[in-house]
């Protein structure tokens, strides 16, 4: 029941702010001498140049994703879980302990793939739990929290690949030793290097969580939970349980993530083997304003950038942090409009409150629920108006 | 300082809130503007100080026309407003909090601000500690202060919105002297938003009825000269009640109930608190019985309330619910058998914001995963018939006035629960919706629920309680004959006069 004002403006906040971080990343191409189209033409082609370019944005795609599902999960119930890329950490531990020591006969590398994604699941979980029983039990604030664990994680990793995991011949920091065949998941093909099982696994997630967010109590109590913990808990929502189950979810999906790191995209456990990527699904996350449904795109729209960057350095001659720049800006700037745009039109925002229109429970009718947000308005730009007279 | 209102219209989606108002408020005068909740009298009002501007419409100042927005803008036009909860900031001590509204440059200039703020404070009889953290205040002195804050900015106009919920007899007289006083001899233009008609007819000069967003009615008041006997203040009352609601209101008499089996029992429980010397408490409420916990905002009788409902740490003593020794008990534990808390705060603790009515239904309908959305939504629109809620179910609960939220919360609590443990059920309410609201609550005590309630307001204490405590400074004192004690000894109770 949009007006087409309204909706211009929409639409225009939305395509504004991406306009604006292509027009900053151009600049800055050009203030070193290089031409922008130069670099939109390697990243493509560092991207989709062929099926295996296209492979390896999937297998950013994959983890990229499956994080972010699972932080749209803790988001909606109002906890920033920074502890995911620890949680992802410590799922690449789980997997590289299974891949290690349950030797199995390469026929049965099926279910040693199976087995080694569950263990992953609960090794995020665990990590996930421990930030959730901090929280809850303790006071301490999640943020904090992850980001001590996430800590502790690589101190543990390192230990484990300089100490008992480390090769037999020329130990180093490096890595472990390449594990079994086994337990590696294979990949599509040689030119399309990719594993189909996880892309199933990713799709699943995305369409369960889908429905549960939106279709279930569940979700009702997560999002419940996460605008207003008191009311929750004195309308009776299990308030402790459903924090813990959001950290418990998210948890899993990042361990999965984490162990696709380990016995896909490398072969052994290296430091810092979960690559930043939890940290890339929060971006990914806050640039959608936690709506679920376009994750797996702008996810794979960020892995496509970041695996074409790689080419940057090699046609271009820039740095391929470049389209961390571009990806940072990017979320800066929609953060940015999003915000001009509560203050100064917020009738254009009435649909948007976090909230994937497909559960079918919430109808809001574009107008009048602005009431508060005016409030807020008018206190805050209160000498705009002069006197008339 | 003359101010005039022209054809104000305000609109709310579908609700004209103000409808062609036109007014006069002249100095030296005391004005009482009433209506009920949702008549458009804080809607006005929140106009005139700047809070949000009209669709349509002008204020006239001493004949001119002023275009303003903004609190700020309209402070600087002398229209200055006391919020009910006035907007101060907490940690900050008196002082700073004086100086902070009215900083003009880069020093804080701490010894002139000091000056003017005893001086103010001599000159109103108000008691203001200027280095005591505002955290530590009461009520009372936050209003004062805000008040002198206004003064000190030159403020011609001055509004206040229920200023005298939640504060004893005594400062009531402090304000009201105080009032006068700025009316009557400084030529200020007050304007009082209240609930209360006593405090109308005792203070205004003049009044204003909003009803539906027109004006009902003015009326001169038998004025604030000594001749208001108590026949002139009944009349006067049934008139303003026939102007706000189109009829006269019945007095509400409460039926008395069976009492029953106690349901909650607190043997020397003991809260600790840094601000308050909190004693132990003991007290036990029956099944269909009404308790009521009077006391100025902030004398402990929050504090226990929480506790018995295990939403506050329990540092001694014993607390029994059902039976059942419950001082390590959960809320959600509690819930589950039968104890419901409801905050005064709807919107922060017992609503939530950006929820529609059917998913309040929907988190209060059961456990199970599954979603049964056309039962709840069959549930919301009985609900929304059966407790008269104005808004549809697929509103979010911040698009409804206060009052239809507070029925909503109300719809929203279980319908045979065994004690209702309720912070303040009808604030910012008007009567009628008042009395609405008590009526459902009662039926729950007829089916044998047993109620602990508080209430800045003490005739709805005096009219529901079968028992009342006074809460001061952290102790606890049962009332001993609630039949026989009247509104003006409660009032002195709470200000820590006790007769015995």
């Amino acid at each position: 029941m949009k007006n087409p004002r309204a909706l211009a403006v929409q639409i225009g906040f939305m395509l504004l702010p991406i306009a604006i971080s292509l027009a900053v990343a151009a600049a800055l191409v050009i203030s070193v001498g290089r031409d922008p189209l130069e670099v939109v033409d390697a990243l493509w082609k560092g991207a989709f140049k062929d099926s295996r370019k296209l492979g390896g944005v999937f297998n950013f795609w994959i983890p990229l994703t499956l994080v972010s599902i699972g932080l749209v999960v803790t988001f909606r119930a109002g906890l920033w879980n920074i502890g995911v890329e620890g949680q992802m950490m410590m799922g690449a531990l789980f997997a590289s302990w299974g891949a290690q020591f349950i030797l199995m006969d390469e026929s049965l590398s099926p279910l040693l793939n199976v087995v080694l994604i569950a263990l992953s699941a609960l090794g995020g979980m665990f990590w996930a739990f421990v930030v959730g029983a901090l929280k809850i039990r303790l006071g301490v604030n999640e943020i904090f929290g992850g980001v001590a664990l996430n800590a502790l994680v690589n101190v543990i990793s390192i230990y484990l690949i300089s100490g008992p995991w480390q090769p037999r011949i020329g130990g180093s920091a490096q890595g472990t030793e390449p594990f079994p065949a086994a337990s590696l998941l294979p990949e599509f093909s040689s030119t399309f290097p990719v594993n189909l099982f996880m892309i199933a696994l990713v799709i699943a997630a995305f369409l369960i969580v889908l429905v549960l967010l939106n279709a279930t109590r569940w979700g009702l109590n997560l999002k419940a939970v996460g605008v207003n913990m008191r009311s929750a808990l004195l309308l009776g929502v299990a308030t402790e349980r459903t924090s813990m189950s959001a950290f418990l979810v998210c948890g899993a999906l990042a361990g999965i993530a984490g162990s696709y790191r380990v016995v896909f995209t490398f072969d052994n456990l290296r430091p810092l083997a979960s690559g930043g990527i939890g940290f890339l699904g929060l971006l990914v996350v806050l640039l959608l304003s936690i709506r679920l449904l376009w994750v797996p795109l702008i996810a794979f729209a960020f892995a496509a950038i970041l695996t074409g960057s790689t080419r940057l350095q090699i046609v271009v001659k820039l740095d391929a942090s470049l389209a961390g720049v571009l990806q940072g800006m990017l979320v800066l700037f929609v953060m940015l409009f999003h915000g001009v745009q509560e203050v100064f039109f917020p009738q254009t925002l009435a649909d948007d409150n976090a909230n994937d229109e497909i559960g079918g429970n919430s109808l809001s009718s574009g107008t009048s629920n602005q009431e508060t947000r005016i409030h807020h308005r008018g206190t805050e730009d209160t000498e705009k108006k002069v006197k008339r007279l | 300082m003359d101010i005039e209102l022209r054809n104000i219209h305000k609109r709310f989606g579908p609700v004209h809130a103000n409808n062609a108002i036109n007014a006069r408020f002249s100095h030296g005068r005391i004005v009482g503007i009433l209506g009920e909740n949702g008549a458009g009298k804080s809607t006005l009002m929140k106009i005139l100080s700047g809070f949000q501007p009209a669709d349509e419409g002008e204020i006239l100042i001493d004949n001119d026309i002023i275009d303003y927005t903004g609190p700020a803008a309209a402070i600087a036009n002398g229209i200055g407003m006391l919020q009910q909860d006035p907007l101060d900031v907490g940690a900050f001590t008196v002082l700073e909090n004086f100086i902070y509204g009215g900083l003009k440059g880069i020093t804080l200039k701490r010894a002139e601000a000091l000056a003017q703020l005893q001086n103010l404070s001599a000159r109103f009889g108000f008691e203001l500690d200027p280095y005591q953290p505002i955290d530590n205040l009461l009520i009372a002195e936050r209003q004062q202060l805000e008040i002198i804050r206004l003064l000190a900015l030159g403020v011609e106009t001055l509004i206040l919105d229920e200023p005298t919920t939640g504060i004893s007899a005594d400062q009531k007289e402090i304000l009201f002297n105080a009032l006068r006083r700025l009316a009557h001899d400084e030529g200020l233009v007050v304007l009082l938003v209240s609930h209360k008609l006593e405090d109308v007819i005792d203070l205004c000069d003049e009044v204003v009825v909003l009803r539906d967003g027109l004006i009902a009615g003015e009326m001169d008041m038998p004025a604030s000269n000594d001749n208001l006997t108590s026949a002139v203040i009944a009349r006067t009352k049934q008139q303003l009640v026939t102007m706000m609601f189109g009829e006269a209101l019945e007095a509400q008499q409460r039926p008395h109930y069976e009492i029953g089996a106690p349901v909650l029992r607190a043997k020397a429980l003991v809260v600790q608190d840094q601000r308050l010397d909190m004693q132990p408490i003991s007290m036990t409420a029956h099944a269909g019985e009404v308790i009521g916990l009077a006391g100025l905002g902030g004398s402990g009788q929050e504090l226990f309330m929480r506790a018995c409902a295990r939403l506050q740490r329990i540092d001694g003593g014993a607390l029994s619910f059902d039976g059942v020794s419950s001082h390590k008990a959960s809320y959600r534990q509690l819930f589950r058998r039968g104890c419901v808390f409801g905050a005064a705060g709807r919107l922060e603790e017992g609503l939530i914001a950006g929820l529609t009515l059917t998913e309040h239904s929907a988190l209060v309908a059961d456990d199970k995963l599954q979603i049964d959305w056309k039962t709840v939504e069959k549930q919301t629109a009985s609900r929304i018939e059966r407790y008269r809620v104005k808004g549809r179910a697929t509103d979010t609960i911040e698009q409804l006035s206060g009052g239809n939220q507070q029925r909503v919360l109300i719809g929203l609590l279980p319908d045979d629960p065994k004690l209702l443990i309720l912070e303040q059920p009808t604030r910012g309410l008007d009567v009628d919706s008042a009395r609405w609201i008590w009526t459902q609550l009662l039926e729950r005590c007829q089916r044998g629920a047993a109620i602990i309630f508080n209430s800045a307001d003490l005739e709805e204490l005096v009219t529901y309680s079968d028992r009342i405590f006074v809460f001061y400074a952290g102790r606890a004192h049962e009332v001993p004959d609630v039949g026989q004690t009247t509104i003006d000894e409660l009032g002195h109770m709470i200000g820590g006069e006790f007769h015995s």
